[in-house]
């Protein structure tokens, strides 16, 4: 692997190496780029992944300090860990659970499908579906979806059993066993997916996409990619005329750097892309970079999100299997008559042993407590999936009281969850147990929101340079070489597990830029 | 429960540092019937305390016992959190004032207390930093040790065992199977 000059004029430096700077890496590298990938964690391998889920938790989660506030659940239940996402080579498509569904026409169009809902911040997609969908295709054979292009659906799962015999009952239609990004049969140089239930581990065989073991080992194999791992980005500079210049990091032994860059693409998910744009503010750029707008860390969305549990009098080891392999499509619909704008898959889910308790289940001890752990091996579960309202006042700010390592300031969390949210959760959850008692559950538990596992909107697509922070292809209004390529461009968050869109814009992303660069004007 | 809660404050205790600290052990026997007794080269367990005495170990361990009660779960399971919460409050010296008024704030004679009135106690503390703390810790470390593995069914890693595809992640029959065009086939069929 090459290591590139900190003074090399000609370089892109990516800023995280998850779904969208993992997949630019590898875009920009094949179409003869020279490419600086930094990653702040480690590099694990199929390997080293542990396969002890707190081990794993620990090696694999971002765990730097964060402080939140609002009225939304982690705050109480979650004080330490308010977002759930990975600090590793690869980011954190190495422990998601690769659930890849589609955004829906309506939902790239929220402000004019579901009107001026006040206290939210809703606007339309400046993508047009059409070209969306064609990026879906493109992403979804480099992903090997199934039940996509030809790929077998994944086989049904115990817990899936029990979710699609009482969804059935209920009358719902749409019922399958998910798009899942993973192998249900090998191919593309990987293994098959033998069940074991560990993808939030990292999936030993490979079965499961990530760009730790696809889309990086490509990039390296150019010969044109210097990744830098243990390398945190603390700062984009840039010059009079308003151009990005390059990066200061802390390599892995803690000590400043100054990486040059040509073209600068920013992919750290949501939260620290804003914190990272937040602290490159500069004389030219007050309030942070390329945010004139004021639109950087704002309209932060997270999706509804609940596990719900059925208890049944015979067992399930829903343990067993791929985790996501599950859905009820039916709900991912506008339709008001239900009480809320906007629509949620109902996901197949569940939690292992250990985290159960942490995350999955609703404050409480004793006997009450007690007795669902005890339902352990005749439990089924699923998760709400929801779309979330944008809101200006969820953002992301710098911490006023908490420092990282290096003494700068952790990102901060607001959240106030719109009365939508709440009448969307509460349909949802409904529905779900509805699913459960319609297959003879003794009992069902809801969990309060978890730590949010999907990050978006924090540096939101806008036609408009002044409702949103880059134009269509992710490219900064105000710095016309930054980009970002993450979760943050979403412009609302739509009821789809937000990884496939992130990948499909990355890959036009990419496209954009060998162009911008082959027509000489980047 | 099984447990016994020994003063080693005698010279002959096998353990001089825990003599000279004067601090507890909790010991037990792990049920014959229990699936890990075959397993495991003797039954009989031993935690060393660190900073807590053996009359405070057997408090809160009544205490963990009945924020999470899993009456047939062994008591060598809820003496790793007894251990895990001793371990921390070595750390600091406030620390362990924090834990000491904590366990006092229970009471004497709490561990031989019915059940239900141990939950009434518990109710007074509940909203207090000590009572939060233990039931956080009862939540990270109870469920996550192979006594309850295999107490509550959990099997854990499945990799080195070929994971769960032949090994049962599609053998519930108390509902029909999935059609077809719903779900999909299995690999190598």
């Amino acid at each position: 692997m090459p290591r590139f000059e900190l003074n090399d004029p000609d370089l892109v430096v990516i800023v995280g190496s998850g779904a969208g700077g993992g997949t630019m890496a590898n875009e920009l590298t094949r179409r003869g780029l020279k490419v600086v990938l930094f990653e702040a964690g480690k590099r694990q391998s199929l390997a080293s992944f542990s396969q002890n889920p707190g081990e794993a938790f620990g090696q694999l989660t971002w765990l730097e300090p964060r402080t939140q506030s609002g009225t939304w659940d982690p705050v109480k239940t979650s004080p330490t860990l308010p977002a759930w996402h990975c600090r590793t080579v690869g980011g954190t498509t190495v422990h998601w659970t690769a659930a890849t569904p589609r955004l829906q026409p309506d939902e790239v169009r929220a402000r004019s499908v579901y009107g001026d809902i006040p206290g939210a911040s809703l606007a339309d997609w400046p993508i047009d579906y059409t070209e969306l969908k064609r990026w879906y295709q493109v992403a979804e054979k480099r992903l090997g979806v199934t039940r996509r292009n030809g790929n077998p659906g994944m086989p049904a799962s115990n817990n899936f059993k029990v979710m699609y015999a009482g969804a059935r009952r209920l009358g719902y239609k749409r019922v399958h066993t998910n798009y899942m990004a993973i192998n249900s049969r090998a191919r593309d140089g990987r293994g098959l997916c033998i069940q074991q239930g560990f993808c939030v581990q990292g999936c030993k065989t490979g079965a499961k996409w990530s760009t730790l073991y696809t889309e990086i080992p490509r990039a390296e194999a150019s010969g044109k990619l210097d990744l830098r791992s243990e390398c945190f980005v603390t700062r984009i500079e840039h010059d009079a005329a308003g151009r990005a210049t390059g990066v200061v990091y802390r390599d892995s032994a803690g000590v400043e750097q100054r990486q040059r860059a040509r073209i600068v693409c920013v992919a750290g998910n949501a939260i620290e892309t804003a914190r990272l744009l937040l602290l490159s503010e500069s004389g030219r750029f007050k309030h942070g970079l390329a945010n004139g707008s004021d639109q950087v860390g704002r309209n932060y969305c997270h999706h509804v999100l609940s596990f719900v549990f059925g208890i049944f009098d015979q067992p399930v080891s829903f343990w067993r299997g791929a985790v996501l392999a599950g859905v009820v499509e039916d709900e991912n619909v506008h339709d008001p008559r239900r009480g809320f704008a906007g629509g949620y898959h109902l996901e197949l889910a569940m939690l292992d042993l250990p985290t159960l308790p942490l995350i999955g289940l609703p404050y409480g001890w004793g006997r009450d407590f007690s007795s669902v752990v005890d339902g352990y091996r005749n439990m089924a579960g699923m998760l709400v999936n929801g779309e979330d309202m944008p809101r200006p006042g969820n953002r992301i700010t710098l911490s006023t009281t908490a420092k990282d390592a290096y003494g700068l300031p952790v990102a901060h969390i607001h959240c106030d969850p719109h009365a939508n949210d709440l009448a969307m959760r509460a349909h949802g959850t409904g529905q779900g147990r509805r699913i459960y008692e319609a297959v003879g559950a003794r009992r069902t538990v809801v969990s309060p929101m978890t730590p949010a596992t999907h990050q978006m909107g924090t540096a939101r697509m806008s036609h408009d340079p002044g409702q949103g922070v880059t134009n269509a292809y992710g490219r900064a209004h105000e710095v016309p070489n930054l980009f970002i390529s993450d979760g943050s461009v979403h412009t609302t968050a739509g009821a789809a597990n937000p990884t496939l869109t992130i990948v499909a814009l990355a890959l036009r992303q990419a496209e954009h830029i060998g162009g911008e660069v082959a027509g000489g004007r980047l | 429960m099984n447990t016994r809660a020994t003063n080693s404050d005698s010279p002959q205790s096998a353990d001089r540092r825990a003599f000279v600290r004067g601090v507890g052990m909790l010991t037990g026997v792990i049920a014959l019937g229990h699936p890990l007794a075959a397993l495991l080269p003797s039954r009989a367990w031993a935690v060393e305390l660190r900073v807590l005495s053996s009359a405070d170990a057997a408090s809160l361990l009544a205490m963990i016992r009945t924020i999470a009660p899993h009456d047939t779960l062994d008591d060598a399971a809820y003496a790793l959190v007894v251990n895990a919460i001793d371990a921390d409050a070595a750390g600091s010296s406030g620390a362990h004032a924090d834990l000491a008024a904590g366990i006092a704030s229970l009471g004497a004679g709490f561990a031989g207390m019915p059940e239900a009135a141990r939950v009434e106690r518990l109710k007074t503390i509940e909203s207090g930093a000590f009572f939060q703390s233990v039931r956080v810790k009862t939540l990270m470390v109870l469920y996550s040790n192979p006594i309850a593995w295999a107490h509550f069914g959990y099997e854990g890693e499945a990799f080195s065992k070929g994971g769960y595809l032949v090994r049962g992640f599609n053998d519930l029959k108390w509902l029909p199977d999935v059609p077809p065009a719903d779900s999909g086939p299995m690999p190598f069929g």
